[in-house]
């Protein structure tokens, strides 16, 4: 195999061969609008390359066109043309009818996972100092109430945490609580997922609406325990002294 | 009946007068009309208490969308073109180039049909604004009454500044030039000015500053200086000569497109860089005035930099990476090839390091345009435990998006250096060790921009933003600020090994100059779109709710698909302005003036435009 679309093909189908069964071997699978994304960067890199000469155009481009008006192609390669003339609209026509065909299976969802708080829970600051004691009584409520789901190690992986779908928030990961101010976590604690706006459909949070069990106080010293056992700062607009 | 008895009772208030006379009917019918006037008062009311009308079928919101949209890409162009022009004037005045006047000429020519088509297109949008927002509008010139004058002002001296820099040129050459250069750098002046003070409307309905008490001056002041006026201030203007120098490039590349002559393929070949380069060289800070000002509006309102950035508006800036991303890559495309076309016998020399370049810029885009959420149905989803990726998920925050995005800043700056440098033997005696020391800080700052990247992720996010990010922008900076100079100075002694021939660009080369500005376009449009609707349910943020039937965000499809129909439309009156303005130039043809015929093109050398002849283009 020569020459730069062949070159091409075998780039893609390698991508492809990592993307969906090596990559996997190591990680969780990656979903199909990822490995779209991915593929189509690889084939814009090729054609990108490949065409910035004439040569290189003519080489990239000239199977195919040979292949769209016949040129040259006798015997074997005359029959394959043909079968491929017949065979595309065929998968096309497959393609769109299991798009379109009822499925039980809900649609791909682009779901806010981070809406905006409403105004009043906006610019809240902690009343409570950052103590050591109040850590550890944060810590010791956070036991209780929300370690259950979320986990001992405040990575998402409490004993509870399996039945749940999306799972709970793994607060050792610094794309969550670390991204977000206190007053944030205290709305959605305080609130739940009952609690959620609008833009946030589908609701798909189980998070209790704490705010009928536990005092504010509790709420913000829960928050501090928190970001301290998982090992991440809130996120502020002043540096700590 | 009793309507008769009344007007004969009126009549008879009047007894003195003669009927006939033309004082005693007018006192009768003034008399008659009396009530009118409360009835003219009450609907005069009942005007005041409109808060808003609509355009039924059509919805007075799509409508200010699409008017406000076309107005300030108007805006963008006519403020961009001057400095783009100014610039090239400069730079032919300083070099002695004629075509760099003429290039700067040629685009003041097409600033006055534009500068018209925008006023057109404001007074369209004010009178939309008025009619369909009355409220609204009688809140913000009560605040902004002073700058209103000011405004006003400012497009008085901006258009005798115009008229005298255009119908000038030819009469402000020789020892006039410096004067006309001076009224080119006024005509940009007051440019600035005629962009900031609408800017302090716009930004104070997204971040207002609402001061009750002190004069009209001292209010309109203190809501003028808010918090996004300067970022969004110093953002446009950067963008906005982004897009004069890519609407410039797309310019070049359709008449390069059209070119009969190789002369006329040589000019709009050279014109096409040009626009390029003055284009990416606006292109490479963009991103940090971006950033600036998104980092206000952060500071400024946690809820609106989460509806932004996190909330439903965080699927625009993916779209925002991509177009982004392309216009990078449009542009890298455009210097390779010219590496490729103008320097012979360069591309085998080249290829490793274009192929390098643009490997690092693919896997940079892969990362800016991954979601931090990703769209995965149900069953993905649970394989990956959550729509976040267990391992790719870290490449959705902003630790990573910012060390990408000055990657591929950092690339197509070399990219830039590399053409630069292309078809020239460096001959100074330092010269190896300036190459050593160039490339060594190449290294050293990409290796450092990708530790700070990685190290912000362990870090408080306050840290991330106010050290690690600065740092790695003024990493990139640095690598910009010496490497220019450094290579200039290489250059100047430096013998040219390879002629570069203009005119030989392949087609293709002018499609991507057109898919620049498209680009560059549809970000502003974008943008556009993110900045308006973050404020969600307000027409001033926290201070007036839009109570109006549109107090909704539209889908993102319906979004998107108002930002290509107003690219759409935008390209089709910049097309129609290159066209009116053009216009003269082919009336002025003579008529004895040799055609170019299809043996003028040298051998070898296909026309531009595949299938078309000189002969029937001209």
């Amino acid at each position: 195999m020569k020459g730069p679309l062949a070159k091409t093909a075998i780039l893609l189908v390698g991508m492809y061969v990592f993307l969906k069964f090596i990559l996997p071997l190591f990680t969780a699978p990656l979903p199909a609008s990822l490995i779209f994304l991915y593929l189509a960067l690889t084939f814009a890199s090729a054609m990108i390359f490949y065409t910035m000469s004439g040569g290189g155009l003519d080489e990239f481009m000239g199977p195919v066109g040979r292949f769209l008006t016949g040129s040259g192609q006798a015997g074997i390669a005359g029959t394959a043309r043909i079968l491929v003339f017949i065979l595309f609209p065929l998968l096309v026509g497959w393609q769109a009818y299991t798009r379109l065909a009822p499925s039980d299976m809900p649609p791909a969802e682009n779901r806010t996972i981070h809406p905006a708080p409403p105004g009043e829970f906006v610019g809240l600051a902690n009343p409570y100092p950052r103590t050591q004691e109040n850590i550890m009584m944060g810590k010791g409520l956070y036991a209780a109430f929300c370690s259950p789901c979320h986990g001992a190690n405040f990575d998402g992986k409490g004993p509870a945490a399996v039945g749940f779908n999306p799972p709970p928030a793994n607060f050792s990961d610094p794309g969550t609580i670390a991204q977000l101010q206190e007053s944030y976590l205290f709305w959605r604690i305080k609130k739940g997922g009952v609690g959620l706006p609008v833009e946030a459909m589908p609701w798909k949070s189980a998070m209790p609406r704490w705010e009928v069990e536990l005092p504010d106080e509790w709420i913000w010293k829960i928050i501090m325990g928190e970001y301290d056992g998982a090992g991440q700062s809130p996120r502020t607009w002043e540096e700590e002294e | 009946m009793q309507n008769h008895g009344i007007i004969q009772r009126l009549k008879s208030l009047v007894p003195t007068v003669k009927p006939s006379s033309l004082l005693g009917w007018s006192v009768f019918w003034g008399l008659v009309l009396l009530p009118a006037l409360v009835w003219a008062q009450d609907a005069a009311t009942q005007a005041m208490s409109v808060e808003y009308r609509d355009i039924p079928g059509l919805g007075s919101r799509n409508v200010v969308w699409v008017v406000a949209q076309q107005h300030l890409l108007l805006a963008g162009f006519v403020l961009g073109v001057p400095i783009f022009a100014w610039v090239c004037e400069i730079v032919g005045w300083k070099t002695k180039e004629a075509r760099y006047d003429k290039l700067a000429k040629e685009f003041t020519k097409l600033l006055t049909s534009a500068y018209a088509t925008t006023a057109l297109f404001g007074g369209i949008l004010l009178f939309l604004l008025i009619g369909l927002y009355p409220k609204l509008m009688a809140y913000l010139s009560d605040i902004f009454f002073p700058s209103f004058i000011v405004y006003c002002l400012l497009f008085l001296l901006e258009t005798v500044t115009l008229y005298l820099y255009w119908y000038g040129w030819d009469a402000m050459q020789g020892n006039k030039k410096t004067f006309h250069l001076f009224l080119g750098f006024l005509l940009n002046v007051f440019a600035l000015g005629i962009m900031i003070v609408p800017n302090a409307w716009a930004t104070f309905q997204a971040s207002p500053v609402v001061v009750a008490e002190g004069t009209a001056i001292d209010r309109a002041w203190a809501a003028t200086w808010n918090p996004t006026w300067w970022p969004v201030n110093i953002h446009r203007l950067i963008a906005n000569v982004v897009l004069g120098g890519f609407i410039c490039g797309a310019y070049a590349g359709i008449r390069y497109l059209l070119a009969a002559s190789q002369e006329e393929r040589e000019h709009y070949d050279w014109m096409g860089y040009v626009g390029n380069f003055i284009g990416v060289f606006g292109m490479l800070p963009l991103p940090f005035a971006g950033y600036w000002l998104m980092r206000e509006i952060y500071q400024y309102n946690q809820q609106m930099g989460i509806t932004l950035m996190g909330g439903f508006l965080a699927w625009l800036f993916i779209l925002q990476a991509m177009l982004i991303g392309v216009l990078f890559l449009g542009a890298n495309y455009y210097f390779w090839m010219g590496i490729t076309y103008r320097i012979p016998g360069s591309e085998r020399g080249y290829r490793r390091p274009i192929l390098a370049m643009l490997i690092v810029l693919m896997v940079c885009l892969g990362v800016w345009m991954t979601p931090h959420s990703l769209v995965a149905s149900l069953e993905e989803a649970r394989k990956m435990g959550g729509t976040h990726h267990p391992l790719l998920g870290v490449f959705g925050v902003m630790s990573a998006k910012m060390t990408v995005s000055n990657l591929m800043i950092l690339v197509t700056f070399m990219s830039f250096i590399m053409y630069w440098r292309a078809g020239k033997q460096e001959t100074a005696g330092w010269a190896k060790i300036a190459k050593s020391v160039m490339g060594a800080l190449l290294v050293l700052a990409g290796i450092a921009v990708i530790v700070l990247g990685v190290w912000g992720y362990f870090v408080p996010a306050i840290i991330r933003i106010n050290y690690f990010s600065v740092a790695q922008v003024l990493i990139v900076l640095f690598i910009m600020l010496t490497f220019t100079p450094l290579t200039a100075i290489l250059m100047k002694s430096a013998k040219t090994t390879t002629e570069m021939v203009w005119g030989q660009m392949p087609i293709r080369a002018g499609y991507a100059l057109v898919s620049n500005a498209v680009m560059v376009i549809l970000l502003m449009s974008l943008m556009g779109y993110a900045r308006s609707s973050s404020r969600v349910h307000w027409h001033i943020y926290g201070v007036m709710r839009d109570t109006s039937d549109y107090a909704y965000s539209p889908a993102l499809g319906y979004a998107a698909a108002f930002m290509s129909l107003n690219t759409f439309v935008f390209c089709l009156l910049v097309a129609f302005i290159f066209w009116v303005a053009t216009m003269g130039d082919k009336g002025k043809k003579t008529p004895d003036r040799k055609q170019p015929e299809p043996a003028d093109i040298p051998a070898g050398v296909t026309p531009a435009m595949a299938g078309g002849s000189p002969r029937e283009q001209d």
